[in-house]
C-alpha cells in the first residue's frame, strides 16, 4: 500500500465509514472468512497426528508431487511461450493481430470443463490428427498449458508497452547486437513481470480441476491430481482427509500470493 | 529474419493450443446437423441447466458488484489498519482450487455442517440445494469487480469528492453523483468478468450441488454429464452454448474499451 | 573524422520528414541541427546514427558509405533528451556498457569508466542508479556512456530539453568545455537558436524537411538567406516593405534624410536595451531596439516625435 499522508478525514467520509467497512467485513466473513475457517478446524480435528496421516497417504502424497511437478513444468513452458506472445503481441505488425490478442483472454472466459473437452477433442482419442495422449501426464500438461495461458502474456504486455525503447536505441548505438540488447537491457526489466505471471499461472495450476477431470483419466498414482483427489475423498465420505490435503493446496496458494507481493515490491525498487 | 521465427512460434503455438481444439468443438457440435444440435440443447435437462445457470448469475454477480464497490471504497479510501489484509483476502478466491472451495461450503452449510444441522431443522437446505451453488459461485468470482474498480478508484483521487462535499452534498449524494459515474467502466468491467466466471464456475459446484440432473445441475456439470453418459455431441452442444457466452464477455469487454475512449 | 549526408529523403507514411538534405561536417567540428519542431533536425540525426534508413540518399562517415550500416557498426555515441538510463543498471554498468559488450578485459574497463566518470564529475556516485540522480546529473552519465567506445563521432538529440533553465545554461557551457577537451567531431539538435548560436561552429538551419541555411552564427544573423533564417535566428522588425532587425533602425529627433515620421507609442526599458514602439505617419507600427545610452541621448519618451530611418550596413 502506498503511504501518502491522507488529510483529515471530512466530515462526510467519517459517516461513510462504517457502511463501506461493515459491509466488506460481514461479506467476506460470511462468503469467505468463515469457510476457510471450518476447513482449516476440520482438518485438524483429530489433532495433528490425524492431519500428518492423511497427508502423508501415499495416494494423496503422489497426487500431490504429481500437481507441483506438473505445475512447474507448466509456468517453466509458459515463462517462454508466454513472453513470445506478447512480444509478437506487442512489437510485431500482422493482419488479425487484434484478433489474436483477443482470443488470448479465451482461457479465462471459457468454462475449464469446456476447455478439457476441446483438448480432447484435438488431442484425444477421436483426434482427426492421429494424436492421442488422453489419460496421460502430457494430457495433464496440455490442459494446464491451456488454461494458464493468458498469465504471463497478460502481465508481460503492460511492461513491454511501457519499455522505453530509447534503452534499446541507446544499447544499439553502443554497439551492442540485438541479442545482447535483449539479454542486458530488455529481459532484466521484463524479468519481473514474468515472474509474477508464472507465480499466477502456478497458483491456479495448483487448484485446476474442471480441464483435467476429463482428460487425464484420473489414475491414482499416475495421473490424479491433488483437485481430484480431494474430490475422491468428498465423495468417499473421507473429509477429513480431504480437509487435510485442502489445507496444504491453501497452504501453497497463500505463499504463492506472498511472493507476488513481494516480486511486485521487488520490481519497482529502482523507479525513480 | 528472427522477426518471422517469433511469429510463427507464437500464432504455431496459439493454433494448436487454443485455435484449432475450439474450432474443432464447433465442428463437432452441428455432427447432426442443424437439428442434431438443437435438439441437443434443448432436452429438458440442458433447457433446465440454462435455467438454473442464469439463475444464480443473476444472484451472484449483483451481490458481488454492491459488495465489489463498497470493498474498493474501503480498500481505497479508508485508511483503516488491516486495509491490506483485506486487500489479500480478496485476491483469495482467485487463488484457490475450486474443490477446496466447495469442500469448505459443505464444512458450514452442509447436514453436519457448523450452521448447516441448524439450517436444516429450520427447514433449509443450503448444500445440495440451489443457495449452495449461488454461495460456491460468490465465493470464486467474488474479487473481480474489485480489482477493477480499484485501481479506478486510486486514479481519480478524492478530489472530486471533496469539491461535491464543499458544495453541500451528503455523503450519499456524493456517491452517487460523483464517485459512482467515475467508476462506471471500472465497474462495467468487472460485472463482465465476474459475469464469465458464474457462468463457467464448475468445480465448487461440483461438489456442493450433488450433481443431480434436471434439478441441480448447471450448464458445465450438464456437459460433463453428457460426457459420461457418453453423448459427446450433446456435450458438445453445450459447450458451444458456453464457449458462444464466453466469446460475448470478450466482445462485451472489446466494446466496453472502446466505448470507454 | 567527417561527416557527409548526401541527398537524404525520409519518409513516414505520407509525412516527408527530410526532403534531398544535404549536409557537411568537419572533423572535430561542433555542429548545430537548429529548427522548429518538425523541421526534421532529429530524423537527420537519427538517421547519421543509423536508428533510421533514409528513403533515398546515402551517408558517409570518415570518408567510408554508412548508408546501409547498423548502428551497433558505425561507431557513432548517441546521446537522448530523455537519457535512456539503463534504469536497472549503477551509474558504473551504465557507462560500462559499450565496453562490456564488447568484451574488453576487466581492468581496462576499469580504468576507461574511471577516467570518464572524473570527465564529467561523477565520480562519487558510481554505485547510484539513475533513480537517485538529479536530471543533470543523468545527462552527463549518458554522455560519459556515449564517448566510453571512444566513437568517431557525438550525436545529441536535444540533450537538455528536458532540464529546467538554470541547469541548461550550466551544462551548455560544460558541453563547450567537453568538446575543446575531447574534440570529438559533434553534432546536436536543438530548436532553441540561443544555445545553437552560443555553442557551434556551424549552425544548420532546417525547416519543413529542408536546409534553409548553412553557416556560422554570424553570418545567419548578419546575412540571412530568406526570410524564415531571419525570423528564426533573430528578432525582426516590419519597417517599410521589409524586414529589418529592431536595432537596424536609427532613431533621431531630426530629419535624417530619408526618415519616415513617426509618434512614440510605448517605451519599455529592459535592463540595458530599451524598446520602443512607434507608429509611423503612415499609419503602420514598428518597433525599435536601443542602448540604455542611446534612448537617454534621444531623450525617448511616449508621444515624442521622431524620424527613423534603417540604418546602413555596418553599424
Amino acid at each position: 500500500m502506498n503511504s501518502v499522508a491522507q488529510p483529515a478525514p471530512s466530515l462526510a467520509r467519517r459517516r461513510s465509514v462504517p457502511l463501506s467497512l461493515g459491509i466488506t467485513t460481514g461479506y467476506l466473513s460470511v462468503i469467505v472468512l468463515i469457510p476457510l475457517a471450518a476447513l482449516l478446524l476440520r482438518s485438524t480435528e483429530g489433532g495433528a497426528g490425524t492431519f500428518w496421516d492423511a497427508v502423508k497417504d501415499p495416494q494423496a502424497v503422489a497426487a500431490l508431487r504429481l500437481t507441483f511437478l506438473v505445475s512447474l513444468v507448466v509456468v517453466l513452458i509458459n515463462a517462454v511461450a508466454g513472453t513470445v506472445i506478447a512480444w509478437v503481441l506487442v512489437r510485431d505488425q500482422f493482419r488479425g493481430k487484434s484478433f489474436v490478442n483477443a482470443i488470448i483472454d479465451l482461457p479465462f472466459a471459457l468454462p475449464t470443463i469446456v476447455a478439457g473437452l476441446t483438448l480432447l477433442a484435438l488431442y484425444g482419442p477421436k483426434s482427426p490428427i492421429g494424436v492421442n495422449v488422453a489419460y496421460t501426464v502430457a494430457a495433464l500438461v496440455l490442459a494446464l498449458l491451456f488454461v494458464t495461458l493468458p498469465f504471463v502474456v497478460r502481465t508481460v504486455q503492460p511492461v513491454l508497452l511501457e519499455l522505453d525503447r530509447d534503452m534499446e536505441e541507446a544499447a544499439q548505438s553502443l554497439g551492442a547486437t540485438s541479442f545482447q540488447t535483449f539479454r542486458r537491457v530488455v529481459f532484466p526489466n521484463l524479468f519481473p513481470a514474468i515472474l509474477s505471471g508464472t507465480a499466477l499461472g502456478f497458483a491456479r495450476s495448483l487448484g485446476e480441476f474442471g480441464s483435467v477431470v476429463l482428460i487425464s483419466g484420473n489414475q491414482p498414482f499416475k495421473t490424479e491430481v491433488a483437485s481430484v483427489y480431494i474430490f475422491g475423498q468428498i465423495e468417499s465420505d473421507n473429509v477429513t482427509g480431504a480437509a487435510a490435503v485442502s489445507v496444504v493446496l491453501l497452504g501453497a496458494s497463500l505463499v504463492v500470493l506472498l511472493a507476488i507481493g513481494g516480486i511486485r515490491r521487488w520490481a519497482t525498487r529502482h523507479d525513480g | 529474419m528472427a522477426r518471422y521465427a517469433l511469429r510463427f512460434t507464437a500464432l504455431g503455438y496459439l493454433a494448436a493450443l487454443l485455435i484449432v481444439p475450439v474450432g474443432l468443438v464447433a465442428r463437432r457440435a452441428f455432427a447432426d446437423g442443424i437439428d442434431g444440435f438443437w435438439t441437443a440443447i434443448t432436452t429438458p435437462e440442458a433447457l433446465h441447466a440454462l435455467w438454473l445457470t442464469i439463475v444464480i448469475a443473476l444472484i451472484a454477480v449483483p451481490m458481488n458488484t454492491v459488495f465489489g464497490v463498497f470493498c474498493a471504497l474501503a480498500i481505497v479510501r479508508r485508511r483503516f489498519p488491516g486495509h491490506g489484509l483485506v486487500n489479500s483476502i480478496v485476491d483469495l478466491p482467485l487463488a484457490l482450487s475450486p474443490v477446496v472451495v466447495g469442500l469448505a461450503l459443505v464444512l458450514v452449510y452442509g447436514r453436519t455442517g457448523w450452521w448447516g444441522s441448524w439450517l436444516n431443522e429450520q427447514g433449509i437446505q443450503v448444500i445440495f440445494a440451489l443457495p449452495g451453488m449461488v454461495l460456491a459461485t460468490i465465493f470464486v468470482s467474488l474479487p473481480f469487480v474489485v480489482r477493477e474498480v480499484v485501481p479506478v478508484l486510486r486514479e481519480i483521487g478524492d478530489e472530486q469528492e471533496e469539491a461535491a462535499s464543499t458544495l453541500g452534498a451528503g455523503p450519499w449524494r456524493t456517491f452517487w453523483r460523483v464517485t459512482l459515474p467515475a467508476i462506471r467502466w471500472g465497474v462495467a468491467y468487472g460485472v463482465v468478468l465476474t459475469t464469465a466466471r458464474a457462468l463457467g464456475e464448475f468445480g465448487a459446484v461440483s461438489v456442493v450441488s450433488g450433481r443431480i440432473a434436471g434439478r441441480t445441475e448447471t450448464m458445465t456439470l450438464h456437459v460433463e454429464e453428457r460426457f459420461q453418459s457418453f453423448d459427446l455431441t450433446g456435450a458438445y452442444a453445450s459447450s458451444v452454448v458456453l464457449a458462444l457466452l464466453a466469446v460475448g464477455t470478450l466482445l462485451a469487454m472489446t466494446l466496453l474499451r472502446r466505448e470507454e475512449s | 573524422m567527417a561527416i557527409e549526408a548526401r541527398n537524404v529523403t525520409k519518409c513516414f507514411g505520407d509525412f516527408t520528414a527530410l526532403d534531398d538534405v544535404s549536409v557537411e561536417v568537419a572533423s572535430g567540428s561542433l555542429t548545430a541541427l537548429l529548427g522548429p519542431s518538425g523541421s526534421g533536425k532529429s530524423t537527420l540525426l537519427r538517421v547519421i546514427a543509423g536508428l533510421e534508413r533514409p528513403d533515398r540518399g546515402e551517408v558517409y562517415i570518415s570518408g567510408e558509405e554508412a548508408t546501409g550500416v547498423s548502428p551497433q557498426k558505425r561507431g557513432v555515441g548517441f546521446v537522448f533528451q530523455h537519457y535512456a538510463a539503463f534504469k536497472h543498471m549503477t551509474v558504473w554498468d551504465n557507462v560500462a556498457f559499450g565496453l562490456a559488450v564488447r568484451k574488453r578485459p576487466k581492468p581496462e574497463i576499469s580504468q576507461r569508466v574511471a577516467e570518464l566518470l572524473d570527465l564529467v564529475q561523477l565520480n562519487g556516485l558510481a554505485k547510484r542508479y539513475p533513480a537517485q540522480l538529479s536530471g543533470g546529473q543523468r545527462q552527463r552519465m549518458a554522455l560519459a556512456r556515449a564517448l566510453a567506445v571512444e566513437p568517431k563521432v557525438l550525436l545529441l538529440d536535444e540533450p537538455f530539453g528536458a532540464l529546467d533553465a538554470r541547469v541548461r545554461k550550466e551544462l551548455r557551457a560544460w558541453l563547450r568545455r567537453l568538446h575543446d577537451e575531447v574534440h570529438v567531431t559533434t553534432i546536436f539538435v536543438t530548436h532553441d537558436q540561443e544555445e545553437a548560436m552560443e555553442l557551434a561552429d556551424q549552425i544548420v538551419l532546417m525547416n519543413a524537411g529542408r536546409v534553409e541555411q548553412i553557416g556560422g552564427a554570424r553570418d545567419l544573423y548578419e546575412r540571412p538567406a530568406n526570410e524564415f533564417v531571419m525570423t528564426f535566428v533573430g528578432p525582426v522588425s516590419n519597417f517599410g516593405d521589409e524586414l529589418v532587425r529592431p536595432h537596424d533602425i536609427e532613431v533621431s529627433r531630426e530629419p535624417n534624410g530619408s526618415g519616415t515620421q513617426a509618434t512614440v507609442d510605448r517605451v519599455v526599458h529592459l535592463g540595458f536595451e530599451v524598446r520602443a514602439d512607434l507608429t509611423l505617419d503612415d499609419g503602420r507600427e514598428v518597433w525599435v531596439q536601443m542602448t540604455r545610452g542611446e534612448a537617454e541621448t534621444l531623450d525617448i519618451r511616449e508621444g515624442a516625435r521622431v524620424y527613423a530611418v534603417k540604418a546602413r550596413k555596418g553599424r
